[in-house]
């Protein structure tokens, strides 16, 4: 089969599964595309070696009779997540040539299921961007149009799924990083509860907002993968919840109370946050997103107007505390246990500062340089405590809102993906430009960016879609039933 | 409130960072321009609020958990230095402290 890059993660699954192509020959075609594509960046890691190694454990799993949803499906992971076959790096020169002794959590409940890595994703630098231009490793151009970003933190996942370099991927999301570019990049991605899948081998960014979660075409894709993802994993991290693992797929399909054939969301309440739709967003972007929620009412859903009052109040509060805990976490990392070290220095403190200041690039340094500052004697209660404050008072904001709707809707960025450079010498414009993805981060709620339909010089636009805790599964079920009416999901760049 | 060049060189010692005259410069700046959008956080009368340090604690009552103090991973020195910019004999190396 030629074109086995067209394929989803079920179809590709199915066709493996029937044998009309194997796990190997996937996974070399895939590599070898990879390979044709790599002025996208998208890839920064392989090992073919292991990944073929893996394919073909799959194909004798197969030939076994074994049956999983995953098995053999060629996936990639960003380069957050930890892996022991393929170097981690976190898009940083400070872990460049690092070598992981584990496989994260997430890694290795995909592998359990027969997955198989193609390689590793571009991302920014510890996941701090919303653009992927602060990759140690270069830039990720959006296949959509190669002169613009395609979205961050995990930019090469997203550009992995829209350029059909792998079927699906995972992501992390701590401010908009799974929703953004998918947005960007007109795929579809959930960040799930926060604590929903285990913290365990993802590279620290901000310990109270990092959240791992797949990316792929389809809702229904997404779905096979969280299920996967998604469950308690109480003796490696602390704040991973006691919840059990949930089948999405099978809630997928399951009919909603009063739903008919015709309106499979007859009674769905869709709240919109009027915030969400004010003047700083852009025209075109307003436009496909309202087109969307038009959509959903022919599907049977309810529109109702709801507020988030603090929205703009969520940037200040996101950068005061995600900064403030990057810089304890990246405090570990100090040239002798691993990562770089500077070549020269005079003392132990000198080699701190020599090794940090040439490992880190510029946001992380800036973020490092915030976080310390606002944690700092005298500072630390009119910045950190006050920022901690606020985020309560916008948790229980969603709260409100959610006792007049059963999940909330707007647009994931005010604009389609930017030039690349357009906004890299203004730290500020990137902040802002994470409005309507930060509040939920915040709140530690699921979220989801689904494709729109396409904005200015037909660049594709993401609806968000947000729901209460642990409503992942009503949440997939809202997207797919968008996906069974619509086909901007299936819709690939020109000449991919 | 605005930040100064000392205070750079303050925060930037604190964080173990070297910064360049041009780096210090630029961050002032950058720094500056940051702290202007964070003052609206000023206006929000908070008395009374807890402070919210993780969403687990509004998530179902959730309470973080503790786990019993026991070794849980095997003892795998070498892969676990595989990493590191100096060891010798097991021990990681770092410049002199005491002389």
């Amino acid at each position: 089969m030629n074109e086995l890059h067209t394929l989803g993660v079920s179809e590709l699954a199915a066709a493996i599964a029937e044998k009309k192509t194997s796990s190997v020959e996937t996974a070399q075609h895939l590599l070898a595309r990879a390979q044709q594509h790599s002025g996208l960046g998208a890839y920064l890691f392989f090992n073919e070696e292991a990944t073929l190694a893996q394919a073909r454990a799959a194909d004798a799993r197969i030939a076994a009779g074994d049956r999983t949803p995953l098995l053999g499906v060629p996936l990639a992971h960003k380069d957050i997540f930890v892996t022991k076959d393929f170097a981690t790096t976190a898009g940083s020169r400070m872990l460049s040539g690092y070598q992981s002794p584990f496989d994260a959590t997430v890694v290795q409940r995909l592998a359990a299921q027969g997955a198989v890595t193609l390689g590793k994703l571009n991302c920014d630098e510890f996941a701090m961007g919303g653009s992927n231009e602060n990759s140690a490793f270069g830039a990720v151009r959006n296949p959509w149009d190669t002169a613009r970003v395609p979205g961050g933190s995990s930019g090469g996942s997203a550009v992995a799924v829209a350029a059909r370099l792998a079927p699906a991927v995972t992501g992390t999301d701590t401010g908009g990083s799974i929703r953004q570019p998918a947005s960007f990049c007109g795929i579809t991605g959930i960040k799930p509860t926060y604590g929903r899948c285990s913290r365990y081998g993802m590279v620290a960014f901000a310990s109270s907002l990092d959240q791992a979660g797949p990316m792929a075409r389809s809702a229904a894709d997404c779905a096979v993968l969280l299920s996967a993802m998604a469950g308690p994993d109480i003796d490696r991290d602390s704040t991973s919840l006691d919840h059990p693992a949930e089948d999405y797929t099978a809630l997928l399909g399951q009919p909603r109370e009063g739903a008919t054939a015709a309106q499979p969301l007859k009674g769905l309440r869709i709240g919109l946050p009027k915030e969400f739709f004010g003047e700083g967003c852009a025209p075109d972007v307003i436009a496909t997103v309202r087109a969307a929620l038009a959509e959903y009412e022919k599907l049977g859903a309810t529109l109702v107007d709801v507020s988030l009052p603090r929205t703009e109040l969520s940037i200040p509060v996101y950068y005061v505390i995600a900064p403030a805990e990057a810089s304890s976490n990246l405090s570990r990392f100090d040239g002798v246990k691993f990562g770089h070290r500077a070549a020269k220095y005079d003392d132990l403190t000198d080699m701190y500062k020599k090794s940090r200041s040439e490992g880190f690039g510029p946001e992380v340094q800036r973020r490092i340089m915030i976080g310390t500052y606002v944690l700092s004697h005298g500072y630390y209660d009119a910045y950190y405590l006050q920022a901690q404050k606020i985020r309560r008072l916008i948790a229980q904001d969603f709260q409100a809102a959610f006792a007049q709707c059963d999940l909330i809707a707007g647009p994931v960025a005010p604009t389609v993906a930017w030039k690349l450079g357009e906004k890299s010498n203004d730290p500020v414009a990137n902040y802002l430009a994470d409005i309507y993805t930060l509040s939920t981060s915040l709140a530690g709620l699921p979220g989801m960016s689904v494709p729109a339909g396409f904005g200015a010089g037909g660049l594709p636009v993401g609806l968000q879609l947000v729901g209460n805790y642990f409503q992942e599964g009503p949440l997939l079920q809202a997207a797919h039933a968008f996906q069974q009416a619509t086909d901007w999901h299936t819709r690939a760049p020109q000449g991919y | 409130m605005s930040l100064t060049q000392s205070d750079i060189g303050r925060i930037a010692n604190l964080a173990r960072l070297e910064l360049s005259g041009a780096q210090s410069e630029t961050m002032l700046t950058q720094l500056n321009g940051f702290f202007d959008i964070v003052e609206q956080m000023n206006a929000v009368d908070t008395t009374g609020v807890e402070p919210l340090a993780h969403p687990t604690a509004v998530i179902d009552h959730v309470s973080l958990r503790l786990r019993p103090d026991v070794a849980s991973e095997p003892n795998d020195r070498e892969a676990n230095q595989k990493s590191a910019p100096a060891v010798e004999r097991g021990l990681f190396l770092v410049p002199k402290v005491i002389e």
